[in-house]
C-alpha cells in the first residue's frame, strides 16, 4: 500500500543545517529500504499562492489556502505492507520531534 | 432445542469462527456478514437435518461459502479474484474440511492452536492504536465477547444507532487505513500489549463503576473484561502483565456485591460486609498473581493487584498490612508518578500508623492548584491531621474534603468521620 506522509512543523520553524542533515539521513535510510516512492520539502507559506475558479475566473491570493499555525512543509511517499510500516517511518521523520506527520493511505482507483 | 445450539454456539464459538474468517477473508466487515449468513443458515436447517457434530466447524464453513457468494455478487473489488482463488483452495471435497475441524481443536492442548492465534489477531488488531479509544473498546466487546451491538450500545449507553456507526467506522478504518490482521511483531509487541491491557482494564472499570440502576446491565462488562482477561493469559501464556491485569480485575470484582447496600448505595471499603466477597474470585485472583510474581518482572497491574490482594485477605480494615500497601504504592508512584497514587499512598500511611510521614507527603499536593477540588487529598489530609492530634486542622479539612464532594453518600460519610474527630 502507499502512504503519503504529510509533515506539518510550526510556520517559525527554521531551516538550519541540522535540519537538512537529519532529513538528508532519513531520506537516505528510506531509500536504502527501498520503500521509498517520492519525497521533498515545500519552500515556505511566504512563497504560496492559492487559486480559486469561481463562475469561471481565476482568483489569486497571496500566502497559503487557511492561516493556520502550523504548516505543510514536506511530504513522503511510501510503498510499504501496512500501516504500521507507515507509522514506523513517519515516527523516525525528523519533524515529527517538534512538529506533526500525518499518515494518509493513497486512494486505489479499483476500490472506489 | 436446536436454538440453544445456535445460541451456544454464537456465544461460546462466534468469536473464534470470526477471528478465522476475517484472516481468510482478509475483510473485517465481509467477514462479520458471512458469520452472520451462516448463523441464519443454521437456524434455518439445523432443525430439519438435526444438530451438526462440530458446530463450529460447520458454522466455519458455511460462512466461508457465505463470504465467496457474497464476493462473486461484489463487482468492482480490485483483488476478488485473487481472494476467491484463495478462498476456494481451502474448499476441500468434504464438507467439513479437515482444515476446520483442526481449526476448531481444544486451545488447551498446549502450544497456539491456529484458532487460537486467530483470536490473538483479532484482539491486537481491535486494539490498535491508530484507532479511537472508544472505538477499541467497543470494537473489542462486540468482535470477541460474542455481543449483539444492540447489547454493546446498551451496556456503553449510547444508542444502537450511534455504537453502529462507531463500529461500522472502526472497521472502514482498518480495511482503509490497511491496519494488519497480525499478532504484532516482536519489537511492537510489548508496546502494543500495553495497548490490550488497557481496552481490557477500560471495559471492566466502565461495568465496575456501573451506578446501582443500571449494574444490571453493565455490571456484565465486569464479566466480559474478565473473561477477556482469561483469554488473553491463555494465549500469552507466563506474561506476568497480562497475569496481574487478570489477578486485579478478578480481586476488585469479588467486592462487587459488598460495594452497594440493600438500598443499593456505595459503601467504602473499610465499612463493607467482608462475607459477602467472593472467595472463589478471591482464590482464582490469588493464584494468577502468585504466577505473575514467580516470573520476577513487576508491572504496574501486578503492583495494583498485590494492593488489591492484601485487602482482599485481610481479616478486617484493621488488620491490613497497610505498611505493605504503602510500599506498594510508593512503588507504582516512582513507576508512573501520579498525586493520586502519592494521595493513596499518604491515606495508607495514615492507617499505617505513620501520619508524619503521609503529611511530608501530601504538603506539596496541597500547594497544586489543579488538585485543590480533589476531595480524596483533602479527607487524606483530614485523616492524617487527626491522627497527629491537630483537631481543629483536621475538621477543617473534613470541610475542604465535603464541600469537594458532590456525591450524597460520600458526603454523608465524610461528615461522619469529621464528628468523630
Amino acid at each position: 500500500m502507499q502512504y503519503m506522509l504529510l509533515i506539518y512543523t510550526p510556520a517559525d520553524t527554521p531551516r538550519d543545517a541540522s535540519t537538512y542533515g537529519a532529513y538528508m539521513a532519513f531520506t537516505e535510510e528510506l531509500q536504502a529500504s527501498g520503500q521509498m516512492v517520492a519525497g521533498d520539502g515545500l519552500e515556505g507559506i511566504d512563497a504560496a499562492t492559492t487559486v480559486r475558479v469561481r463562475d469561471d475566473e481565476t482568483l489569486l491570493t497571496d500566502g497559503p489556502f487557511a492561516e493556520t499555525k502550523e504548516m505543510l512543509a514536506g511530504y513522503y511517499l511510501v510503498d510499504v505492507p501496512d500501516l504500521d510500516t507507515a507509522l514506523g517511518w513517519a515516527a523516525k521523520i525528523p519533524g515529527a520531534a517538534f512538529g506533526s506527520i500525518e499518515v494518509r493511505p493513497v486512494m486505489v482507483y479499483d476500490r472506489v | 432445542m436446536v436454538e440453544e445450539a445456535v445460541s451456544r454456539a454464537f456465544r461460546e464459538e462466534g468469536p473464534a469462527i470470526l477471528a478465522t474468517l476475517i484472516r481468510q477473508v482478509g475483510d473485517f466487515t465481509l467477514a462479520e456478514d458471512a458469520v452472520q449468513d451462516a448463523f441464519a443458515a443454521a437456524v434455518a436447517t439445523w432443525p430439519r437435518d438435526g444438530v451438526p457434530e462440530r458446530p463450529g466447524a460447520w458454522i466455519t464453513t458455511t460462512a466461508r461459502r457465505k463470504a465467496i457468494d457474497r464476493l462473486r455478487r461484489e463487482r468492482g473489488l480490485a483483488d476478488r479474484i485473487e481472494r476467491l482463488a484463495a478462498l476456494a483452495a481451502r474448499e476441500g471435497s468434504d464438507p467439513l474440511s479437515a482444515d476446520d475441524a483442526d481449526l476448531l481443536s481444544d486451545p488447551a492442548a498446549g502450544g497456539l492452536t491456529p484458532i487460537a492465534d486467530d483470536r490473538l489477531r483479532l484482539l491486537f488488531t481491535c486494539c490498535h492504536p491508530a484507532l479511537s479509544l472508544e472505538a477499541r473498546v467497543a470494537l473489542t466487546v462486540k468482535s470477541l465477547g460474542g455481543l449483539t451491538t444492540a447489547e454493546v450500545a446498551h451496556a456503553f449507553l449510547v444508542s444502537e444507532p450511534t455504537m453502529y456507526q462507531r463500529l461500522t467506522r472502526a472497521k472502514r478504518k482498518i480495511a482503509a487505513a490497511g491496519i494488519p490482521y497480525r499478532v504484532p511483531p516482536p519489537e511492537l509487541l510489548p508496546e502494543r500489549r500495553d495497548g490490550v491491557l488497557a481496552v481490557i482494564y477500560l471495559v471492566f472499570n466502565e461495568g465496575y463503576a456501573a451506578s446501582a440502576g443500571d449494574r444490571l446491565v453493565r455490571g456484565e462488562l465486569c464479566g466480559e473484561a474478565i473473561r477477556l482477561g482469561r483469554l488473553l493469559a491463555n494465549l500469552l501464556p507466563g506474561d506476568p502483565e497480562v497475569l496481574g491485569l487478570l489477578a486485579l480485575m478478578l480481586l476488585q470484582d469479588a467486592r462487587r456485591d459488598a460495594r452497594t447496600d440493600a438500598r443499593g448505595e456505595y459503601v467504602a471499603l473499610d465499612r463493607q460486609d467482608r462475607a459477602r466477597w467472593d472467595q472463589g474470585r478471591i482464590a482464582e485472583g490469588t493464584h494468577a498473581l502468585n504466577q505473575a510474581i514467580a516470573a520476577r518482572q513487576p508491572g504496574p497491574y501486578q503492583l495494583q493487584a498485590a494492593i488489591a490482594a492484601l485487602h482482599a485477605t485481610a481479616a478486617d480494615a484493621a488488620a491490613t498490612d497497610w505498611i505493605e500497601i504503602a510500599t506498594l504504592y510508593a512503588e507504582l508512584d516512582r513507576r508512573a508518578p501520579s498525586p493520586v497514587i502519592r494521595v493513596n499512598r499518604a491515606a495508607a500511611l495514615a492507617f499505617a500508623g505513620a501520619p508524619e510521614a503521609g503529611l511530608e507527603l501530601v504538603r506539596p499536593l496541597l500547594d497544586d492548584p489543579r488538585l485543590s477540588a480533589y476531595a480524596p487529598l483533602h479527607a487524606a489530609h483530614a485523616e492524617l491531621l487527626r491522627r497527629t492530634g491537630a483537631i481543629d486542622a483536621a475538621t477543617a479539612a473534613y470541610d475542604r474534603a465535603i464541600a469537594a464532594t458532590a456525591n450524597a453518600v460520600q458526603r454523608a460519610e465524610l461528615e461522619r468521620r469529621r464528628a468523630a474527630v
